[in-house]
C-alpha cells in the first residue's frame, strides 16, 4: 500500500537542505507520494527509511510467476476485494494432478489431453496452466521419473507436490530449470524445502493448518531463510472453511497491508469434495473468491469449459467490455447477391452471431455497428444501436457498393426498430431476422431469397 | 509465537430483511412449510462476523403448459409430468425443490391465449398438489401479466404467494392484487443499483410492506453476463450492510431460464468437440451459474434441471455448517 506524503516526510531527515532540488524535505515527500520525484534524489535518506520505502511500493499481495517461457502464469498482485472496485488482474491458474503412483501410461495420456485442450470463447483461447505431480508413492525415484515422463509431455508450469524434500530434490533435476512451483514447505521440512526453492529459483507453497498466525510466523522462517516467492496454502478445505480464510487472508493484505501473508493462495477443491460435480462447485468459488492457484483432480472438457468461462467472466474489466472493431465482414466469400445482416461490437454478440454465420456455409456479409461494446438489447435500451445509428453505419463504411440488393436483415429483439429504419434507409428492406443467433442458420436457408 | 495474526472483521450497520413466503394453515394458509429467505448481517457463508440465519432457497421452474422451447435434456429429465403442472410441481417437490414457481406462458400450445379463469384454476391445482410455497409469474407481456396475475392473487388468497414481475413500467395493478389478497411481489429491475432501489421506493409508495418484496437484480447466464448480475449484486448487498434502507431486500435470481437458453445447454449436436459431453456440461453451466451469484447474495434461486438442483443444495447444506 502506497504511503501518503506525511508518512513519507516522517522517514526524511528534515533538515531542508535542498539537496534533491526540492525546497523542503515536505515538498520533496509530497512529489514522491504522487510519483513525481525518485528516493535516490536525496543523498542524505537512512537505510532503514529506503528499506521501509521500498516495502511500502511493494504490491500488497506478490506477484508469483510459476514456468518460465510462453506459457508460464502469474498470479498474485490483487488490489481489490471485489472486482466492481476496480478489477482483477491475474486469472487464477487452473492445473490438473496426476499422482507417481498412477500407471505411467494413464499420466502421460492425461497430460497430453490438458496439454492439448483449448476452447475457443468470444475470440479468446481459453486454456488450462499447468499440472501438479504428487508423490504419492512417496518414493523419490518413481516421482522423479513421474515428472520427467509429464516434462517430456508438456512444456505447462508444474507444481511438483512431496512432502520429502530428497523426492522434491530428485524431481526437480528432471525439470530443466522451468521454476515449477514446489508444494510445500511445512513445520517440518521447511528448511530444506526453503534451501531447494532458493537453489532452483523457485517459488515454494507454505503449508501450515493450524490457523494464520501459524502460518504467518512459518513464513517468515521462509522468507528469513532467504526464500521471496511464496505461495500460501492454510489448509482450508472445505467450501465454507475456504470462503472463510481466503477472504480473511486478502482482507488482512489489503485492508491491513499485512506483509507476511501477502502472497497468493493455493487451493485443492478436490480435497474438499465428496464428487467430481462438488469440486467443480468448489473451485469456481476459488475463482470468484480469491484463488490464486487451482488444482483440480478431474478432468474433463465438459467442467473444464465452463471453469475456463467463468474466470473469463470474473477477471473481465468491469469498465471495459470486450469489444470487436466496427466495421463490415465477409463471412464464407459472398458475392453482391449475398445477405447483409447488422449486428454490434460487443464481443460476445459478435462472436454469436458470426460463428452461426460461418457455420451455415452461406456466404454473407456481417456488418457491425460500434455500440461501444453493448449487447443488442442493452445497446438499444441506451441508444447506442437505434435506427439512426444503423443508417449511419450502412453509410460509414458504404455497404451499398458491395451490394446488388437492398435488404438488410436486423436481430429479431429488435424488430420495433424496422419502421424507423426503413425511414432512415429510403429504398432498403428491412428484414426482421430470428431472436437467438442459434436460429440463424435455418433463416438464411429457408427465409432469406 | 513472534507475530499475532488478527482476523480482520467487519462490523456492519444494516442488514437484510427477512422475507417469508407461504402460509401454514395457522397462518391462514394451506402450506405444509413456509420458507424465510435474508436477514443476513455479512457476506454470504461468512460465520465468523455475522448472522446468516437462513439458507438461499432452491426454487424448481415449472410451466402452465408443456414447454415449446425447453432443452430436451430438460424434457427428458421431466418426463410426462410436464403435460401437466400439478403432477409436475408434485414431482419437483419430490426432487428437493424449497420453492416453486410457476411460469404462465401466456398461451396453450394450440395458441388459445390463457384467460384469467384458466390461470387461476392452473394456481388452485399446483397448490393442491404440492406444500410448497409458490411464485408464480406472468408470460411478461404487461397487460397479460396484470390481467393473470389478477386473478392468480385473489385464487391463491392467503397463501402469501409471491408475484411477478413488477418491472419500471409495470407494477401498480400487481402490487395492488398483492396488497389485496396479502401476497408478495418481486421487483425486477435491469443489472443497475439505483434502477433496483427506485422501484422498491415506488413499490412501497403504494403500501406493500417491504417484508412483502423480494428483489430481482437481473442475473446473466455463465458466459453471457454473469458477471455483471455477480457484481451488481455484491454492491446491492453492501449497501444494504452499510444502511441503505431500500437495497435491503432478499435477492432472488432466474438462474435456470438464462442458462438454458444459451447454446451451451439447448444445443447437443454441431457444437466445438471442445466443449465436451452435452449433458454434464449444461449441468454444470446452471450449477455454477447459480453458486456463483449464491456467493455474491442470491437469497432464492430457480433452476430446471433435477441434477442442479441437487448440485446446489449440497453446496448450500456445506457452506451453512459452521
Ligand atoms: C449484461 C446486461 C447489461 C450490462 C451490459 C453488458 C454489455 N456489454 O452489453 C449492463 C449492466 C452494463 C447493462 C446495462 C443496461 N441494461 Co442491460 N442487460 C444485460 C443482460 C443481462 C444480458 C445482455 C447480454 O449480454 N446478452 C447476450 C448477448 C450475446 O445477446 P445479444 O446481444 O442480444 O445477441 C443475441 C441475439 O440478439 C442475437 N443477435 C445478435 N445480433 C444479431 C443480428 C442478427 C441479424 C440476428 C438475426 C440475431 C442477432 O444473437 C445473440 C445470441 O443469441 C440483459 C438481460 C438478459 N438476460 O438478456 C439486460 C438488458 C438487455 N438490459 C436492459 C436495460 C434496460 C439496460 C439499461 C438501459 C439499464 C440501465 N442500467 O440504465 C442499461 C443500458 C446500458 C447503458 N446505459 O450503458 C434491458 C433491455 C430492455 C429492453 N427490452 O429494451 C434488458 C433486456 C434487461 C431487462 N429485462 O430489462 N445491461
Ligand atoms: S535532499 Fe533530502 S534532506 Fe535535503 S531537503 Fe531534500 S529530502 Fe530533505
Amino acid at each position: 500500500m502506497a504511503l501518503s506524503g506525511l508518512e513519507i516526510y516522517k522517514l526524511l531527515p528534515k533538515t531542508n537542505c535542498k539537496d534533491c532540488g526540492f525546497p523542503t524535505c515536505l515538498a520533496f515527500a509530497m512529489k514522491l507520494s504522487q510519483k513525481q520525484a525518485e528516493l535516490s534524489a536525496c543523498p542524505h535518506v537512512s537505510d532503514e527509511a529506503k528499506e521501509a520505502l521500498a516495502a511500502a511500493a511493494a504490491p500488497p499481495i506478490r506477484l508469483i510467476t510459476v514456468g518460465t517461457g510462453d506459457q508460464k502464469i502469474e498470479v498474485g498482485n490483487e488490489t481489490v476485494l471485489f472486482r466492481h472496485d476496480k478489477t482483477f488482474f491475474h486469472e487464477p491458474g487452473l492445473m490438473v494432478r496426476v499422482k507417481d503412483d498412477q500407471p505411467l501410461a494413464e499420466v502421460e495420456e492425461l497430460v497430453a489431453k490438458v496439454d492439448g485442450f483449448s476452447v475457443e470463447r468470444v475470440g479468446m483461447e481459453l486454456r488450462l496452466n499447468g499440472i501438479a505431480v504428487e508423490n504419492a508413492s512417496g518414493d523419490a525415484d518413481t516421482f522423479a521419473a513421474c515428472v520427467e515422463a509429464v516434462r517430456a509431455k508438456t512444456q505447462l508450469p508444474l507444481i511438483l507436490i512431496a512432502k520429502d524434500p530428497a523426492a522434491m530434490k530428485a524431481a526437480l533435476a528432471k525439470t530443466d530449470g522451468s521454476k515449477p512451483l514446489l508444494y510445500a514447505a511445512d513445520k517440518d521440512n521447511w528448511q530444506a524445502m526453503a534451501e531447494l526453492a532458493k537453489e532452483h529459483e523457485a517459488p515454494l507453497a507454505v503449508y501450515e493448518p493450524e490457523g494464520l498466525t501459524a502460518l504467518a510466523n512459518l513464513v517468515e522462517q521462509v522468507k528469513e531463510a532467504g526464500v521471496e516467492d511464496i505461495v500460501l496454502d492454510p489448509g482450508a478445505r472445505t467450501p465454507g472453511e475456504s470462503l472463510s480464510t481466503l477472504t480473511q487472508l486478502r482482507r488482512l493484505a489489503l485492508k491491513k497491508n499485512f506483509r507476511l501473508l501477502g502472497y497468493p493462495y493455493i487451493t485443492f477443491p478436490g480435497e474438499g469434495a465428496e464428487s467430481e460435480a462438488e469440486e467443480v462447485i468448489l473451485a469456481a468459488q476459488h475463482i470468484a473468491k480469491y484463488g490464486g492457484f487451482i488444482v483440480l483432480d478431474h478432468f474433463d472438457p465438459a467442467t473444464a469449459y465452463p471453469l475456463l468461462t467463468l474466470r473469463l467472466n470474473i477477471y473481465t474489466d468491469p469498465q471495459k467490455p470486450i469489444q470487436v472493431e466496427p466495421g463490415l465482414r465477409d463471412i464464407n466469400g459472398p458475392s453482391a447477391e449475398s445477405p447483409l445482416l447488422v449486428t454490434t461490437n460487443f464481443s460476445l454478440t459478435y462472436f454469436s452471431v458470426s460463428g452461426e454465420v460461418e457455420g451455415s456455409g452461406i456466404p454473407s456479409w456481417l456488418l457491425i455497428c460500434d455500440s461501444e461494446g453493448l449487447s443488442v438489447l442493452t445497446a438499444w435500451a441506451a441508444g447506442k444501436f437505434d435506427a439512426e445509428k444503423i443508417a449511419k453505419t450502412v453509410k460509414e463504411f458504404n455497404v451499398a457498393e458491395k451490394l446488388s440488393h437492398q435488404k438488410i436483415v436486423i436481430p429479431g429483439f429488435v424488430s420495433g426498430i424496422s419502421g424507423e429504419l426503413e425511414e432512415e434507409l429510403p429504398g432498403w428492406e428491412i428484414r426482421v431476422g430470428p431472436r437467438e443467433a442459434v436460429d440463424i442458420p435455418a433463416y438464411l436457408k429457408n427465409v432469406w431469397t | 509465537m513472534p507475530v499475532t495474526v488478527e482476523i480482520p472483521t467487519e462490523k456492519w450497520s444494516g442488514s437484510v430483511r427477512e422475507v417469508t413466503l407461504g402460509a401454514t394453515a395457522e397462518q391462514g394458509g394451506t402450506r405444509t412449510r413456509t420458507v424465510t429467505v435474508g436477514g443476513e448481517t455479512t457476506l454470504p457463508f461468512l460465520h465468523f462476523e455475522g448472522q446468516m440465519p437462513n439458507p438461499p432457497a432452491v426454487c424448481i421452474e415449472i410451466q402452465d403448459h408443456k414447454p415449446l422451447d425447453w432443452s430436451p435434456l430438460l424434457l427428458e429429465a421431466w418426463g410426462d409430468v410436464v403435460e401437466d403442472p400439478a403432477a409436475w410441481a408434485k414431482e419437483a417437490e419430490a426432487k428437493g425443490a424449497d420453492l416453486i414457481m410457476l411460469r404462465l406462458i401466456g398461451s396453450d400450445n394450440e395458441g388459445n391465449e390463457t384467460t384469467p379463469e384458466q390461470a387461476a384454476e392452473t394456481v388452485k391445482k399446483v397448490l393442491g398438489a404440492t406444500g410448497l410455497p409458490l411464485i408464480v409469474r406472468g408470460p411478461g407481456q404487461a397487460e397479460k401479466d396484470n390481467e393473470l396475475l389478477v386473478a392468480v392473487a385473489d385464487a391463491a388468497r392467503g397463501e402469501r404467494i409471491a408475484l411477478g414481475l413488477c418491472e419500471e413500467k409495470n407494477y401498480a395493478t400487481i402490487v395492488a392484487a398483492a396488497q389485496a389478497h396479502n401476497q408478495l411481489v418481486i421487483s425486477s429491475t435491469p443489472m443497475d443499483v439505483n434502477l433496483s432501489k427506485q422501484l422498491i421506493i415506488l413499490i412501497k409508495d403504494l403500501g406493500l410492506p417491504l417484508d412483502r418484496i423480494l428483489m430481482d437484480p437481473t442475473t446473466g447466464a455463465l458466459g453471457y453476463g454473469i458477471e455483471y448480475g455477480y457484481s451488481v449484486m455484491e454492491r446491492l448487498r453492501l449497501a444494504a450492510f452499510q444502511g441503505d434502507d431500500m437495497t435491503q431486500q432478499p435477492m432472488i435470481c432466474f438462474v435456470g431460464e438464462e442458462c438454458w437458453r444459451q447454446k451451451e445447454s439447448k444445443v447437443g449436436e454441431g457444437v466445438p468437440e471442445e466443449w465436451g459431453d452435452w449433458q454434464k456440461r449444461a449441468i454444470t453451466w446452471e450449477t455454477i451459474t447459480a453458486t456463483s451469484l449464491i456467493h455474491s447474495g442470491a437469497d432464492i434461486v430457480t433452476l430446471r434441471h433435477p441434477e442442479s438442483v441437487k448440485n446446489v443444495k449440497a453446496t448450500i447444506q456445506k457452506l451453512m455448517s459452521q
